[in-house]
């Protein structure tokens, strides 16, 4: 089988790799580019556990082909922080005890980031109809939901941008 | 899950990918949203040899409304639907669906011409287009083919497209007035898949009665289909909650479902008559309002 030369923007950095069609989004994050944030949950489309922001949309990266992001810009969880200071979503996540293990976290986060450039001041329903695709099977939802409000007051008040890039 | 090995193209425009479905009939699957068809190809339940990716395609991404019809473009996505203006104005049975399908995520990639084609038999999109009476635009290097919405799914993933073909667009007729349609979805999950799923759309005439119905019912019977008895008995007949139930035990009548983790078939015939119920009475409500 053929292979295809790609170039992705991950996290505003354009990279390169030769991959096969067959390879799925997600493992070209963690396996060919070493970034291993992104978790592999259920691997059929339900958990959310590998959301990232593909084009400005969110996506489970475990239903997408690493081709079908040729020329795309995808955000992971690698590229919220500013250096040593985390992300408002990642930060409240971690005052509000938004997280035990830890597994769905950067889908959960990612998906938030998302929600929050949609909706910069979502009500509690909304945060939970748009959380609806990641599952949390240890921490209970009450603890992610204050942790989105908060980092979504935050960044209200700083006039941040959810989704650095290509919000839409 | 690793999918099998297979090909992968990107065709620039709608004229190339035709050319490539052409040269490889029956090998080529075509790739939109890719949340139907991806889980398949990892689960190995489809092994095609070249996915044609029509994200490139110009033109296939738009909801148009004229004089006389709705179209929907192939690429249209359940989000797009969900947030159109022109849907949130006139199309609430549309939102209905649409803001039912999966989660975020699957709404933000997944498409209107992807479901369709999938026909997956709970499918919520083949039911909707019955009940609306819709037609679906099927293009090939010969030129177009429109397939009534009624005549499209045929059996377990199998629709009426032809190998060479390419679903580039959804016309549904303009919503009259006093007309009005409503979907209502049994799911054991938030998101999930229909368990029962019926769309129903009624045109009421000068007199309060409905002129004509469209009845569309998924997850009950091996592909998506019209409850046409009960459209004969809604026809000509006055609203009521009686009504309603007739045609529910009609729609249910017609129905083949089969017994499993989403209950038994009785079960789900009964769901049958009380989703159309409720369909039915909020069509009419909407009907009532749209003068």
């Amino acid at each position: 089988m053929s292979t295809h030369h790609i170039t992705v923007t991950v996290n505003g950095e354009a990279r390169e790799a030769d991959v096969e069609p067959r390879l799925l989004l997600v493992h070209l994050l963690r396996d060919t580019f070493g970034l291993t944030g992104t978790h592999v949950g259920c691997d059929t489309s339900n958990c959310g556990a590998c959301t990232v922001v593909l084009d400005g949309r969110s996506t489970k990266s475990c239903t997408v082909l690493a081709v079908q992001a040729d020329g795309s810009e995808v955000r992971t969880i690698e590229g919220l922080a500013q250096g040593a200071t985390l992300h408002p979503l990642q930060q409240a996540f971690w005052d509000q005890h938004g997280l035990q293990c830890g597994f769905c976290t950067p889908g959960m986060i990612m998906q938030a980031s998302w929600l929050l450039a949609q909706n910069p001041d979502p009500t509690e329903d909304e945060i939970r109809e748009g959380i609806a695709g990641n599952l949390c099977r240890c921490t209970g939802y009450v603890n992610i939901v204050k942790a989105i409000q908060q980092a979504a007051a935050e960044m209200r008040a700083a006039g941040a941008p959810a989704e650095p890039a290509a919000a839409r | 899950m690793i999918p099998g090995q297979f090909e992968y193209a990107r065709p620039a425009n709608v004229t190339e990918a035709l050319r490539l479905l052409q040269e490889h009939e029956g090998e080529a699957k075509v790739l939109s949203g890719g949340y139907s068809l991806l889980p398949l190809v990892k689960l190995r339940l489809a092994q095609p040899g070249l996915l044609v990716d029509i994200r490139d395609l110009d033109g296939l991404d738009q909801i148009i409304e004229t004089e006389t019809e709705l179209r929907l473009g192939a690429r249209v996505t359940h989000a797009a639907i969900e947030n159109s203006p022109i849907v949130r104005a006139r199309y609430p049975l549309l939102l209905d669906a649409a803001s039912g399908i999966g989660d975020r995520q699957v709404r933000n990639w997944g498409t209107i011409g992807g479901s369709l084609a999938h026909a997956d038999p709970s499918a919520d999109w083949p039911a909707v287009f019955i009940a609306l009476g819709g037609t679906i635009v099927c293009r090939s290097l010969a030129g177009d083919r429109l397939v009534p919405a009624r005549e499209w799914c045929l059996g377990v993933f199998q629709t009426a497209i032809e190998p060479t073909e390419l679903l580039v667009e959804v016309r549904v007729p303009r919503r009259p007035a006093r007309a009005g349609g409503a979907y209502r979805k049994l799911e054991r999950r938030a998101g999930d898949f229909a368990t029962v799923g019926v769309a129903a759309v009624v045109r009421l005439d000068g007199a309060g009665r409905i002129g004509s119905a469209g009845i569309g019912l998924t997850a009950v019977n091996d592909h998506p289909f019209a409850a046409t008895e009960a459209e004969a008995i809604l026809a000509g007949a006055s609203p009521s909650e009686e009504l309603f139930r007739q045609a529910g035990a009609a729609a249910a009548a017609q129905a083949n479902p089969t017994s499993d983790s989403h209950g038994p078939a009785d079960y789900k015939r009964a769901m049958v008559v009380e989703m159309t119920v409720r369909a039915l009475r909020a069509a009419v409500e909407r009907a009532l309002a749209y003068a």
